[in-house]
């Protein structure tokens, strides 16, 4: 096992444009700290129940439930889908003690009004509950500690925007406890022990939106943490090869016989196939590694993880997570 | 080719292995009754790239096309001439033009559409006070589903300018990269009735009719409120509602005009996903909330599919036999061998994904795209995707 990247991060945000795997490498992150020892908290926020489908449980209230108990010496992974409107109930009975006047608001709207009037609101009620969890060994006695927590966050378009709670509510809530709020949730989000992650993949789009994310992070000051390319094709050809592939130049007499010399029949159809499945692999590497090179660029650990052919099962999420572990991420 | 409505089936039992119907991509282009077409689908699909496809092969089959698109990448705005956000279609360079047909290619501006809504109901001096509201930038720039609303609205105008000028005789519409693929059928909704709360009302006035029994929940309410977004944000608000008061009525009217032209058969839906868990139970989901909704649904595009590979050898087969030239010194073979067991895998996982989907929804007429090795980022690459998506074998 390496040693890891973050050694004082405590909060890790995962993010990624939709379709990377963001969610899935949330969960392995989690798995991978677990098997550190840790307790490990798992969030996600966005309404979409993900952490049930990936571990293939049923959905999850506004409660923190036991995930993943792994082999000894590994710690426990408890999971919790927090929404706005319980962490706004929540917070007005934990610093008001509304109680049942609690209720009343839901009734007149009022919950529902709080939380829509503005995103920032919203983002607010959202990481103030990870931040309760976060900093929960101190105030609330007898409550579970995590040593981790992961937090499976909005895409990357929206990630600066959600964790900036403090600058998004200026122009709205200037005074008042929410603005409170906001300050120490800010104080977290800004120190070492939260550390940010971008999931990407090695195409155009998604790897332009990254840069753009990390440079929107550092703008506000919040702490970067490292790009993990995700879903990455497998890497058995070199660069000889795939060149002599692309333009159509691989030796095919030396690959019948080579084929024939493993117990394989050498039809041409087979031949045909084969070079051809070698020339898409080829060219769709060739744009892999122009974009590595940009994310390379980016000034930020780059952690790879492979493409699973077969989808990513329980066995699959510890495959990546050992991975997370080896490439010091966890 | 019309839609024909979905009748309804019981339970899983009903279904056998059988692949779905193929799309006939050409036919629903070439449809003259058909004027809307609306892409949809959860984020990371390719909608944005298969809009833009399905509108240029309409135009070049001979169409007026106006195509909408919300977010694209910067390339591929750039092949569509639409990188400045000016809420303006204009004309598409580069279009093979000798069947009569146009392009047009715009990108929404989700404010400034929000702004121009305000300033055609209200009066010059309402409109002003309106803008100017800090909870109206709030809501008009960041209220989650304004850019759903938003788009909605300027498909709803580009509609209306159609029809009375002649100058599309099809629209086709990129909808916003929401969290969920269903967030824009419920964002005009939402935001109606947001504006038209209950709660917007008391705020409004809580001593008048029925509301005047219930001031005392109105002052703890009210008061709950302040403590938690502070008095000067509730201030905005109410100076909002108060200015905004007038225009409720028109946006409900709108959202509902919007709905009608959503469920109209004049409108198709192309349903965007890629051969992924996620992407295909959102797809699932969109299917049975048009079918819910009496939307029409033209079929699903399953994009990105891992090209087939060569059949005559099986993942086992090959994994064995790059095994057996390990060490010998071919590292093309075994490469290539390796490679091949992983697309067979791979394969076989995404056909049992779309399977599983045309399984439980026999009747959706289906087009599988395979994934290109390269990126799409001009107008050669759309049409290939428009031929790749109209040569869909039965």
């Amino acid at each position: 096992m390496s040693a890891t990247l973050f050694p004082d991060a405590q909060l890790h945000v995962v993010t990624g444009k939709g379709g990377t795997g963001k969610s899935t490498v949330a969960a392995a992150l989690a798995l991978a700290l677990a098997s550190r020892g840790q307790t490990v908290l798992l969030c996600e926020v966005e309404g979409r129940q993900g952490i049930a489908q990936i571990f293939d449980v049923a959905p999850l209230p506004y409660e923190e439930r036991l995930l993943v108990r792994p082999q000894a010496g590994a710690g426990d992974v408890y999971a919790l889908a927090i929404d706005p409107e319980s962490a706004l109930l929540e917070y007005l009975d934990m610093y008001y003690r509304l109680g049942r006047a609690g209720k009343a608001l839901d009734r007149f709207g009022v919950v529902e009004f709080a939380t829509t009037i503005a995103p920032g609101v919203r983002d607010v009620l959202l990481t103030g509950k990870v931040y309760e969890a976060a900093n929960r060994n101190r105030r609330n006695k007898g409550a579970r500690h995590y040593d981790a927590i992961v937090l499976d966050a909005p895409p990357t378009g929206r990630i600066a925007q959600f964790l900036n709670v403090n600058q998004e509510l200026a122009g709205l809530a200037k005074v008042g406890p929410v603005k409170g709020q906001a300050e120490v949730v800010s104080t977290l989000l800004h120190s070492p022990r939260t550390a940010i992650h971008l999931v990407t993949v090695l195409e155009e789009m998604p790897v332009q939106e990254t840069g753009d994310g990390i440079a929107e992070l550092r703008d506000i000051g919040l702490p970067v943490g490292a790009v993990v390319v995700n879903l990455l094709r497998p890497q058995d050809l070199d660069a000889t090869d795939r060149e002599a592939l692309a333009g159509g130049r691989a030796d095919r007499d030396a690959l019948a016989a080579s084929l024939g010399a493993a117990g394989v029949e050498p039809t041409p159809e087979l031949l045909d196939g084969l070079l051809e499945e070698g020339r898409h692999h080829a060219e769709r590497r060739r744009l892999e590694d122009e974009q590595r090179a940009v994310v390379t660029g980016l000034g930020v650990p780059v952690v790879e993880l492979p493409l699973l052919p077969g989808g990513v099962d329980m066995g699959g999420l510890y495959e990546l997570a050992e991975r997370l572990c080896e490439e010091g991420l966890g | 080719m019309r839609h024909t409505r979905a009748v309804p089936r019981v339970g899983p039992l009903v279904a056998g292995e059988e692949s779905a119907e193929v799309l006939d991509v050409d036919a629903l282009l070439d449809d003259p009754d058909r004027h809307v077409l609306v892409c949809c689908g959860s984020g990371g699909v390719g909608k944005t790239t298969t809009s833009a496809a399905l509108a240029l092969r309409a135009a070049e089959r001979g169409r007026k096309v106006c195509v909408l698109t919300i977010d694209p990448a910067r390339r591929l705005a750039q092949a569509l001439g639409i990188e400045r956000l000016d809420n303006t279609p204009r004309p598409v360079e580069g279009l093979e033009t000798q069947s009569g047909g146009s392009l047009d290619a715009m990108m929404l501006d989700m404010k400034r559409t929000f702004d121009e809504v305000v300033q055609s109901q209200a009066s010059p001096e309402k409109a002003a006070q309106i803008l100017a509201n800090p909870f109206y930038v709030a809501v008009s720039s960041s209220f989650a589903g304004t850019q759903e609303y938003m788009a909605m609205e300027k498909l709803g105008q580009l509609d209306a300018e159609a029809r009375r000028t002649g100058r599309y005789d099809l629209i086709v519409v990129d909808t916003p990269p929401s969290r969920s693929a269903l967030d824009f059928l419920d964002a005009p909704e939402r935001l109606s009735s947001f504006l038209d709360g209950r709660f917007m009302r008391l705020l409004l006035a809580p001593a008048k009719g029925p509301a005047r029994f219930m001031t005392a929940g109105v002052g703890l309410v009210t008061g709950a409120v302040t403590k938690i977004i502070g008095a000067q944000v509730l201030q905005d608000v109410k100076a909002f509602v108060a200015a905004f008061d007038t225009l409720f009525g028109g946006f409900r009217t709108r959202a509902q005009r919007t709905y009608e032209l959503l469920q109209d058969p004049r409108t198709a839906f192309v349903v965007v996903a890629a051969p992924e868990p996620d992407a295909l139970r959102e797809a699932a989901y969109f299917v049975e909330r048009l079918r819910a909704e009496q939307m029409p649904l033209a079929g699903l595009v399953v994009n990105r599919a891992s090209p087939a590979p060569v059949e005559s050898l099986s993942a086992g087969a090959a994994t064995a036999a790059a095994e057996r030239l390990r060490g010998e010194g071919d590292a093309l073979a075994a490469g290539l061998l390796r490679l091949h067991a992983d697309r067979v895998t791979l394969v076989a996982r995404e056909r049992r994904l779309t399977g599983r989907f045309a399984t439980s929804h026999p009747d959706v007429p289906t087009a599988v795209l395979p994934a290109l090795s390269t990126d799409v980022h001009d107008l050669a690459g759309l049409r290939r995707i428009g031929e790749l998506l109209s040569s869909q074998r039965a």
